[in-house]
């Protein structure tokens, strides 16, 4: 047996994990991630290399969400050797140093690593005030950013608030929150994971991927991997057959609330929202929000905080919106309906503000493997 | 004299700097400065009240129902929308588990190694650790074997060089002072609570869709159907699910967190000397007991004075205000004045050193925060755990008493040891254990209703805004694990005029007032013994056992003078 192997070994016996318990779980990423049956023993080789990946989770305008999905890992001892297998240099939720000396910890990996680390950004990163939005060791969010992503191999933006600016972005955006497509310009190898908080089965699906095969997943326009976005919540949701034959919750609490009919009518965003929240679910597969009677809210596009606003109302009327129609068609028309919900209830203003004053994340063309 | 800057304080949620002023090993002065600023309350702005928890929710992550929780009551309160019995008792269970799993999470993830020096564990004997955890606790995972690869899997961490997230930390400071074996012993707690919390969270999935932010609280009530004949609601399966989970989280907190507590405790008397604090307690009281509008509550709101606990005094809302003296905003009448939420203004106005920085402008007359200072009949008061178990021992509330006698008894201390920095971390383990034992009791109380046919979740009646008042104005308070939050919020025509957020790391790290009287956090550091300013471990232990969650802290109200700042995507 290797060192490699009798190292892995060790570790998953510390923790209890059968090594048959192991391989399912590198079977599971392997079919998260869409691969063919023999990644798996790819991504176990990959796991159980003996020099960790080193990575630094930067906090900036965030609420830490992101960090407690993190903390959620749900496939609980093979999570936990995830977490081993990378070198979690920076983090400030978790790290045991504090001040100078955390300080100290990322500017070494900076400086003896560069281009040898993952970045990971949660939160958005104000441009306003010179930066006095946020500061971290007096250092300006926006100088950290550039400094730490501009020299990684690869950043992932998790959450919507770095994926996409989110909450502090929302309109009227008083601190001038950008995500990090836009505040480190021409950053290397970004990926958004967004999300409010984003799963954290997806980071984990992305981070084996990356271990696997040095690349990343296909993405999509908004440099999503299409493993976790590239299908909407509507197409795979548990209560579309109730869609479908017309059977809607209408209150609250009412009959068809209580026997799980179709939330559209209550505002579900569904329909516009690309994420796997209905195949993978929360907390271990436990629910998920439509699971428990609560419309979508979209939280995993781009403006959401503007666009999917007011949560409780529905999107508009389709016209042959049933049965057999195309999710692109339904996605395509149900997105203009959105504007036409806030005219029809009075609350052109935030549409219009959100119009006027945030402009779209560039898109960048898709590299698909980097 | 020493000016020691700790920036960024780790192991908290948020962005938190603290200056401090050394003389003779002895903090002599200190400066608390929250360094983030979102702006959501500008954002709230014309936006549909009923949409608003979901925004504020988002001030934070971690305790992640707090701020829904608070903004639910605040608009229900403007537009007298009345919860039904079920929709009260889901979210005593939510509320009480966030506490119960933040505070488990705070001591171990957050708090312990300020107190427990890893590398310390390696030299540990397993067999003396099996003893010594059998002595405090029959929980079964003891055996000298079990404590063996603990030991042996940290030292394989360790031997592989790359330390992570334990590297460069003030490991072998002489303020350590466990044993190796209770060193150890508290690494392989760390390491089961990390397991331990990420499934009893799964409490919040089962009644809020996924954790962190729930997705089922509603203005009015909860979007979770309750219906023992469907699968597509809360039923007795559902029931005996959260009898599980609850009955595992009071295991663990009772075998598991309170005896480290006391271990760890025992170790550390001499901090029940220091952390003193400003020695007012502010509680507005949590759980409901019944729907009336002035509801019993489990664990009673109130005022205590100077350490004073032969008198609590009720809480009253008027006397609620916040300054702005030695923030980075401006009143328009002028930034010594103390304004009342509802009348709440504020406009941001930057004016420390511009980043990069070494040192905050702390002159008297200078602003070095983003936090306000919100203070009650115009003094500052400490919120979070050790003010609502000082209030509820102080009101006889039975079993805070029965439980605060009890540590009080154990470590041989009397109840002025309650106000410090040790008084602090004991406080949040009692109240996580009546939290935990109080739970079932809502199972309990879900499943009775569910028995009786009493279904309801929501007051649809006020649910259109067609059926509220104009103008209307509400307030929300709650007792969040840090302590005492509120929202008011103003709503016209239906939509959100203001809205403001009084939260408890306002209240205990918010900056000098007017009078330059120091916050809570301040005021407690004053006599902290430092012994290496380059590694000043003792700060972090008094500032850690307030539990700081900068995000929430962080807010603003009125834009109507706010600076706007236009970013166009390049």
């Amino acid at each position: 047996m290797s060192a490699q192997r009798d190292w892995l070994a060790t570790e998953l016996a510390h923790r209890g994990v059968r090594r048959r318990d192991f391989l399912g779980f590198c079977a599971t990423m392997a079919a998260a991630l869409a691969l063919p049956d023999t990644a798996a023993a790819q991504i176990a080789k990959a796991v159980g290399r003996t020099e960790k990946p080193i990575l630094l989770w930067l906090e900036f305008q965030d609420c830490a969400g992101n960090t407690e999905s993190f903390l959620r890992a749900s496939r609980p001892t093979a999570a936990e050797i995830v977490l081993d297998v990378l070198s979690v240099d920076y983090h400030e939720t978790i790290m045991a140093a504090a001040g100078e000396q955390s300080r100290e910890n990322r500017e070494r990996v900076v400086k003896e690593h560069p281009g040898g680390y993952l970045a990971v950004v949660e939160g958005s990163i104000p441009a306003g005030a010179n930066g006095a939005y946020c500061t971290i060791g007096g250092e300006s969010a926006l100088a950290i950013a550039q400094h730490v992503c501009g020299n990684a191999a690869a950043t992932i933006a998790i959450g919507t608030c770095a994926a996409f600016g989110g909450l502090p972005a929302a309109a009227p955006n008083p601190t001038g929150a950008l995500s990090v497509a836009d505040a480190v310009p021409g950053v290397k190898n970004l990926i958004n994971l967004p999300a409010c908080p984003a799963n954290v089965e997806n980071l984990t699906a992305l981070i084996v991927h990356y271990l696997t095969f040095k690349s990343w997943p296909p993405l999509d326009a908004y440099r999503r991997p299409l493993f976790a976005y590239g299908k909407s919540i509507h197409d795979n949701c548990e209560r579309r057959a109730h869609f479908d034959a017309g059977q809607y919750v209408e209150l609250w609490g009412d009959a068809g609330h209580r026997a799980g009919y179709c939330l559209y009518k209550m505002g579900c965003k569904g329909p516009v929202t690309f994420q796997n929240c209905p195949n993978v679910r929360w907390n271990g597969g436990t629910n998920w929000p439509i699971g428990c009677g609560h419309p979508c809210i979209g939280c995993a596009e781009a403006g959401f905080w503007d666009r999917m606003t007011p949560f409780y109302q529905h999107l508009a009327g389709i016209p042959g919106f049933g049965a057999g129609s195309s999710v692109d068609t339904i996605g395509g028309l149900a997105v203009l309906g959105v504007g036409a919900a806030f005219a029809g209830h009075g609350l052109i203003q935030i549409a219009k503000r959100s119009r006027d004053e945030i402009e779209p994340v560039p898109v960048k063309p898709p590299k698909g493997v980097v | 004299m020493a000016r020691v800057v700790v920036d960024p304080v780790t192991r908290i949620e948020g962005h938190l700097r603290i200056e401090a002023e050394v003389d003779g090993g002895i903090v002599r002065d200190a400066w608390s400065s929250s360094t983030m600023f979102r702006g959501i309350e500008m954002i709230l702005k014309g936006r549909d009240p009923r949409d608003a928890w979901v925004f504020t929710q988002r001030i934070c992550g971690v305790c992640t129902t707090v701020h829904a929780i608070a903004s639910i009551r605040a608009v229900e309160n403007a537009i007298g929308a009345a919860p039904p019995p079920n929709a009260r008792i889901l979210r005593n269970l939510i509320i009480g588990a966030q506490a119960v799993q933040d505070h488990v999470v705070q001591f171990y993830h957050l708090h312990a190694l300020d107190w427990v020096d890893i590398v310390s564990a390696l030299s540990a004997d397993p067999v003396k650790t099996s003893s010594l955890a059998q002595s405090i606790s029959d929980w079964p995972l003891s055996s000298a074997k079990y404590f063996a690869g603990i030991r042996d899997r940290v030292k394989g961490f360790v031997d592989r060089g790359q330390l992570g997230p334990f590297a460069n930390a003030y490991w072998g400071h002489p303020a350590y002072r466990l044993p190796p074996e209770a060193n150890l012993l508290a690494v392989a707690h760390y390491l089961e609570a990390l397991d331990w919390q990420r499934e009893f969270i799964k409490l919040h999935a089962v009644l809020g869709g996924k954790n962190p932010h729930l997705q089922s609280f509603l203005v009015g009530g909860m979007a979770t159907p309750v219906d023992p004949t469907s699968q597509a609601a809360l039923n007795a399966g559902t029931i005996a699910q959260l009898k599980q989970l609850v009955a595992k989280a009071r295991d663990f907190v009772v075998r598991v967190y309170i005896p480290d507590l006391l271990a760890i405790a025992s170790f550390y008397k001499d901090w029940a000397g220091h952390g003193r604090g400003v020695g007012n307690y502010l509680v507005y009281g949590e759980y409901p007991d019944d729907d009336s509008a002035k509801p019993a509550l489990f664990l009673p709101g109130g005022v205590i004075r100077a350490r004073d606990l032969s008198k609590v005094e009720p809480f009253d809302p008027s006397k609620v205000t916040e300054y702005v003296a030695h923030s980075w905003y401006q009143y328009r009448q002028g930034d010594h004045a103390a304004l009342h939420p509802f009348k709440g203004e504020t406009q941001p106005n930057y004016s420390g050193p511009k980043p990069p920085y070494d040192r905050l402008d702390t002159e008297p007359e200078s602003k070095y925060s983003w936090l306000k200072s919100p203070r009650y009949d115009d003094q500052p008061m400490e919120v979070g755990p050790l003010s609502r178990m000082l209030v509820a021992y102080a009101s006889g509330h039975p079993r805070v008493k029965a439980l605060v006698g009890a540590v009080l008894q154990t470590l041989n201390v009397g109840p002025e040891a309650l106000f410090s920095t040790l008084g602090r971390v004991a406080a949040r383990g009692i109240e996580t254990q009546v939290l935990a034992e109080k739970l079932e009791d809502w199972v309990d109380a879900l499943a009775a209703n569910m028995a009786s046919g009493e279904l309801r979740i929501h007051d649809n009646s006020k649910w259109d805004p067609n059926t509220w008042p104009v103008d209307a104005m509400g307030a929300g308070f709650h007792e969040a694990p840090r302590g005492a939050l509120g929202h008011w919020v103003s709503i016209h025509n239906g939509t959100i005029q203001n809205y403001q957020c009084i939260v408890p790391s306002t209240w205990n790290a918010g900056p000098r007032d007017a009078k330059n009287r120091r916050g809570p956090y301040e005021e407690a550091l004053l006599g902290t013994p430092v012994a290496d300013t380059k590694r000043p471990i003792e700060i972090l232990r008094t500032v850690h056992s307030f539990d700081p969650c900068m995000a929430c802290g962080v807010h603003v109200v009125d834009a109507k003078r706010h600076e706007i700042v236009r970013v166009r995507a390049v």
